[in-house]
Order: C-alpha cells, then structure tokens, then sequence
C-alpha cells in the first residue's frame, strides 16, 4: 500500500488505548498547548450543558452540543493563525472562542439579543465574528466547503500567507457542494484545509448510508490531494494532522482533507431523540474514548495536571459560563426596527415601506 | 462615440473595470481562452492572465460557491454562467447563501459579487438553452436583478452593478447580442441601478418591458401609431429593485398597461408589476392590466416564436388595452 493510501485508510493516533502519548508522533505538542487545549475542551462542555440546560429551561430556542467533538474545533483554534479563516458547519462554532472572541459576545449569539452581533438573525449554534474570521453556518448542509475553498482561492491570487479550513459533516460529503469545493480546492490548488468531522450519525442515518467508501478520507485521494484519516477523539493527534495539513498549505503545497473519527455523544440538535436510531452500548463504548478524558488521563500521565487542578478549573470555568450567561441574558431585546437591516446595503423604496407598515401597527396603542 | 454590439460594450466594461480594479476576476466554464460561448470575455485571458479570467471546473455550484469565499475575503468576482438554464446547480448557492451573507452576519460580512447571465429564447436554444428565470432571484430578498436591453445601458449598468456593495445578478439579452447596436460611450461611466427609462413618450397606454422583448414592444408601439394609439414604452433596465416612481407616474398618466415579458405568466415579474400598479394608480386605471408574456409551458424547441412575446402578439393587446 502506498503511504498515501495508508494515511487515508489507517487512523493516526497519538493517545493509546490507556490515554498515554507517544510524543515521537507529535513532537510539536507543548505542556502549554496540552493545558491550553483541556481548559479550551472542558470549557466548550461547561458551555454546551450550560445551553442545553437553558433551552430546556425555554430560555432560548435551540442548541446543538459538540459533546464528544471538542477535540477538532478546540485543536484548529490553537493550530491557525490570526489572519486564517473559519468556515464552521454545526459543531465547530467554538473555534471562536480560542482565537480571542469573547465568551459574552459568543453567548449573546445564542441568546440572539441586542448584545449580539448577528442581531439576532441566526438560530444558536451558527456563530460568526468577523474580528477572527469566522463565518457564520447556514444550516443547509455543505455550502461553507466551497466557500472555504475560494477564500483559500483569493489569499492565492492575493498572494496572503493566510490560510482558509472549512469544515462539514459526514452527511456533506453526499452533498454536490462537497465535491465541487473538493475538485476545485486542488484543481486551483489552493490553501485550503477541508475537514469532515465524521460522527457516525447525520441526525439518524448511519455514515454508511452516507458513503459506501471504506473510509471518507480515502476520498481525498481521487481528487488529487492527501487525505488523512485521524482519531478525532484524540486532540493531540488532531492539533499534528492540522499543522502539518496548515503548514503545506502555507507552503503553497495545496489543500488537505481530514477526516476525524469521532462520536456524537448527545443529541443532533435540542430537537431529536437519538435513542429512536442508535443503541445505548454503542453510545457507551464510545463514552469510553471521550476526548475530554482522554486528554486530562494523558496530562496526569505526564504530572501537568493533578485532581486538585482540574477540580479547581471545572469551578472556574462554570463560574466564567454562568457569570457570563447572566450578564448577557440581562441585554435587551433586538430593536424591531432592525428586521429590514443589511438586506441591503441601503434601504430600498419597497423595504422602507414594509418598515412603515411594521412599525406604524406597533405605534398603535392598542397593539403596542 | 464608436458604435458597438452588446457583446462588445459588455466586453469593453469588463476590461475596464479590470484595468482599473485588481480585485476583480472574471471565472466561469470557457471564459478563459476562448473568450466564452458568446465571446464576452474575448481578449480578458491574454490581457490578465489566467489568475483573474479563470475557466473553471464545470459545476456552477462550485464557481458560485468559491466566487462567494473569494468575495468575502475581499475580491470582486464576476461569474459567468453559460446559459441562465445551467444556473441551477448554482441556486442553492445564490439564494441560501450569496443573498443572506450580508442578513445572517448582522451586516459584518459581504459577498460582493456579479453574476452575467446570458437569457432568453429566439435563438434555437430549446428547452434549456433560452429561459428566462428573473422572477426566481428577484423573489428572494438581497439580491439585485438587472437586464439591459441596449449595448450602451449594459456597459454603464454593469460598471454600476460591479460597483454596487450588493450581489447582482446580470441577466444579458442573447438574443440581441449582436443585433442591438448602438452609440456607446467611450470610458468609463455608470447607469444607476434602480432608475428606468422610458424610451418613447406616449399618453394612451404604457407598455413595460425589458431586455431583448424590449424590441418587440417598440416594434408594438409603431404599428400602434398606425391606429391612433401612443404608447409610452419603458425599459425597465433594473428589475429589482424596481424603480416604481416611473412606472407608477406614467401609468398614472395613461390610465392603462400592458407589461411584456419572456418568462412565463403566472408568478412570472408581470404578476409583481401589476400587483404593484393595483396598490399605487387603482383609481387611475381605465383598463383592465394586461401581459404579454410567454406560456406557462416549457421553453418550446421548434414553436419557440409561438412562444415568444413577440410584436405581433403584443400589438393586439395594446389596441384592446386602449380600446376598452
């Protein structure tokens, strides 16, 4: 077997099955990064039970949890650099929240209030903050790829040294956008890193359902590119896979697809019972390779983290969520007026109309 | 002032804003070496270079998806989709994505792009080489329609549209590609989006129309004449958004329309213009609206002039109009 196919048929792992790191296999990875990536890890599952917990409370609309996927977002945040974009799909918006974007900011997106710099036009779980280059998800499924790919395109033409990683599910690789942005993100050889965090499950149809490939990364090899297939669980092997598939990118070498084998451990979204499509041992064996752990047995392994220590993070950061969730909840509302905004770039003749007609039913006493 | 052909005013903007603007690329299937089916890049490839007139893969999907990534990082894409019929695989992109970038990131980002896009039946094109899908785009909120009708008109409008900070989709006349000829301009000039023509002044009935049927509306109005009957002919050149004060003020004045238009009838742009006219000029109307628009079929191969809204169709229906 060719090397290349070995990549994109094998799993690359730098944990083992007892969570101890073979650092010859990631020799890139630092304490500081190791303790950087658990705090960022443990703080995006803090968050997410947080945000199932207020929407079950009613206190906002929707949630879908990375539970289980904390590995990649957290790991292409710590590999990228300032000026490189994000192109998230549902489970990646975190990757924010470790490029500088604040906690407050980030949860008023959820929230959709006047803190909220989408003014309140996107459901939870579609992020986006121009200030780290991340560009909000639609929720129709693929469409980010090839946007991905062309911004790669125009740091190209451009001749920027930045970078651009899109990011998509197993079930986006069924989609015509996964090819297309596939096809021309090497035809153009672009630096693009396109990454399928493949999670078994797209709602409640199996990955097999989706592909009838031994592997989604050996995809890659068709299109003329390196693909890498990656324990997506193990967000040491994760950080290696993306540096070295950024640094060829940067390198002018051209795209790299990555797919990380992980496990969704809750729910596809606040709206689904996945307990109608999946077996509960199945959900089991996996909770047993869950990412978080992993990582926090592979620091004690190495003394740089001991109980005390982690104990007193999980409080710290569930103070930082829940102070953070208080002072956003407490902003107001999204102004009505707003609903007409950045349709355009200006207002036109038949939007102002519809403001009028909009805010002269509010003006009514009655009806206020 | 040189007289030039649609093809070649479309070309001459496009150099032009080329020359001045290095953000711009042109991408699109055979836009490249041989200048594009109908040859309105002709020329671009050797004057630029390959970076920035790209034939691409062939999947619309893919050339609207990375011209949007392109624009959100800061380049001016103009895509060319061969024929408005191969738009399709493209229109998830467009609708879902180009036309609620600016909406979903509360105005932080923009996906400025241009999108030319040959349209219209009369050429032997068949079933998926002449449709005339406007109402499909103008239908979906943030994104502009234009559709010139004569060369001078698409030069400033395209300079205007690749100007403009919103997405436009840019549907050019094939069918009078060639034909239409005309003074125009040298250098550098816009036609703002958004502002309509009227293209002959008349008092008794107003006749709307756009792109290559425009002819066939004026062609209407001299055989018109010959029964007593002015009519007042706008170009509408913008589709959306529309520029109503025109529209509304003439049929104010006539007191009757008729609006022509290739695309289909039902839900077809003539529904919106009359829908329009109801609210504004009720009152002032003296006849019932009428269209002349193609069939709600699909686009016919060997009955396409049966199809098509053309003169001799048109002319009835401006003579009942006044008559009523």
């Amino acid at each position: 077997m060719s090397s290349a196919a070995a990549r994109a048929l094998g799993l690359f792992r730098v944990l083992d099955d007892r969570s101890k790191a073979d650092w010859s296999l990631a020799p890139g990875f630092t304490r500081e990064l190791g303790l950087r990536a658990y705090r960022e890890m443990k703080r995006l599952r803090v968050l997410d039970a947080r945000m199932i917990l207020l929407q079950r409370q009613g206190r906002i609309g929707f949630y879908g949890a990375a539970h289980g996927q904390e590995a990649v977002p957290i790991a292409t945040g710590l590999v990228l650099e300032a000026d490189d974009w994000v192109f998230p799909a549902l489970r990646e918006q975190s990757v924010m929240l470790v490029r500088g974007f604040s906690l407050d900011a980030f949860i008023a997106q959820v929230f959709g209030n006047s803190g909220d710099v989408l003014k309140g036009r996107q459901m939870p779980s579609h992020q986006s903050g121009k200030q780290v280059h991340q560009v909000s998800w639609s929720s129709c499924i693929g469409p980010q790829l090839p946007h991905a790919v062309g911004a790669a395109w125009a740091m190209k033409i451009r001749r920027a040294p930045s970078i651009a990683v899109g990011f998509a599910g197993d079930g986006a690789t069924s989609q015509g956008d996964f090819h297309a942005a596939m096809n021309f993100a090497a035809v153009f050889k672009t630096p693009a890193v396109l990454v399928c965090q493949n999670n078994g499950w797209s709602i409640s149809v199996p990955t097999s359902r989706q592909t009838a490939s031994e592997t989604i990364a050996q995809k890659a090899i068709a299109y003329g590119m390196p693909g890498v297939r990656v324990d997506g669980n193990d967000v040491i092997a994760v950080y290696t896979v993306l540096a070295e598939a950024c640094a060829r990118a940067r390198r002018g070498d051209g795209p790299t697809f990555i797919e990380a084998v992980t496990y969704r451990m809750g729910a596809h979204s606040t709206s689904d019972d996945p307990t109608r499509y999946r077996t509960q041992d199945e959900v089991d064996a996996w909770a047993k390779k869950d990412p978080v752990d992993r990582l926090r047995k592979a620091l004690m392994h190495e003394r740089w983290l001991t109980e005390e220590d982690d104990a007193a993070l999980e409080s710290e950061l569930t103070r930082e969520v829940a102070d953070a969730v208080n002072r956003v909840e407490a902003l107001p509302a999204v102004p009505r007026e707003t609903l007409f905004d950045d349709v355009y770039a200006e207002l036109p003749w038949h939007l102002e109309e519809q403001r009028e007609e909009l805010m002269a039913l509010h003006a009514r006493p009655a009806l206020g | 002032m040189p007289q030039l052909n649609m093809v070649q005013a479309i070309n001459d903007a496009l150099a032009l804003e080329m020359a001045r603007d290095d953000r711009v690329v042109v991408l699109g299937e055979d836009v490249a070496k041989v200048g594009g089916v109908f040859r309105v890049t002709q020329g671009l490839y050797e004057r630029f270079g390959e970076e920035r007139v790209i034939d691409t893969p062939l999947a619309e999907n893919g050339i609207i998806g990375s011209a949007i990534g392109m624009a959100l990082y800061g380049l001016v894409p103009i895509a060319e989709i061969q024929f408005a019929d191969f738009i399709f695989p493209a229109y998830d992109q467009i609708v879902s994505e180009l036309a609620k970038i600016r909406y979903r990131s509360g105005g932080e980002y923009t996906a400025k792009l241009v999108i030319r896009v040959p349209v219209g039946g009369g050429i032997r094109g068949g079933l998926y080489h002449s449709q005339s899908p406007e109402s499909l785009f103008i239908h979906v909120a943030g994104l502009k329609v234009v559709a010139p009708a004569t060369p001078a008109d698409a030069k400033g409008l395209l300079l205007a549209s690749i100007r403009d900070p919103d997405p436009v989709l840019f549907f050019e006349p094939k069918r009078v590609y060639r034909a239409a000829k005309g003074e125009v301009p040298d250098g550098d000039y816009e036609i703002p989006l958004g502002k309509a023509k009227v293209v002959r002044e008349g008092k008794h009935v107003t006749v709307i129309a756009w792109g290559a049927m425009l002819y066939e509306a004026i062609a209407a109005a001299d055989e018109a004449i010959k029964a007593g009957v002015e009519c007042e002919v706008i170009d509408l050149r913008t589709l959306w958004p529309v520029d109503i004060d025109t529209i509304e003020g003439s049929v104010k004045k006539t007191g009757r329309v008729v609006v022509v238009h290739e695309a289909p009838r039902s839900c077809g742009f003539g529904a919106e213009l009359i829908a329009l006219i109801n609210e504004r000029a009720f009152l002032h109307l003296e006849a019932p609206p009428k269209r002349v628009t193609g069939f709600d079929t699909p686009f016919p191969y060997q009955l396409e002039m049966d199809y098509l809204p053309l003169a001799h169709r048109i002319l009835p229906a401006v003579l009942e109009t006044a008559q009523f």
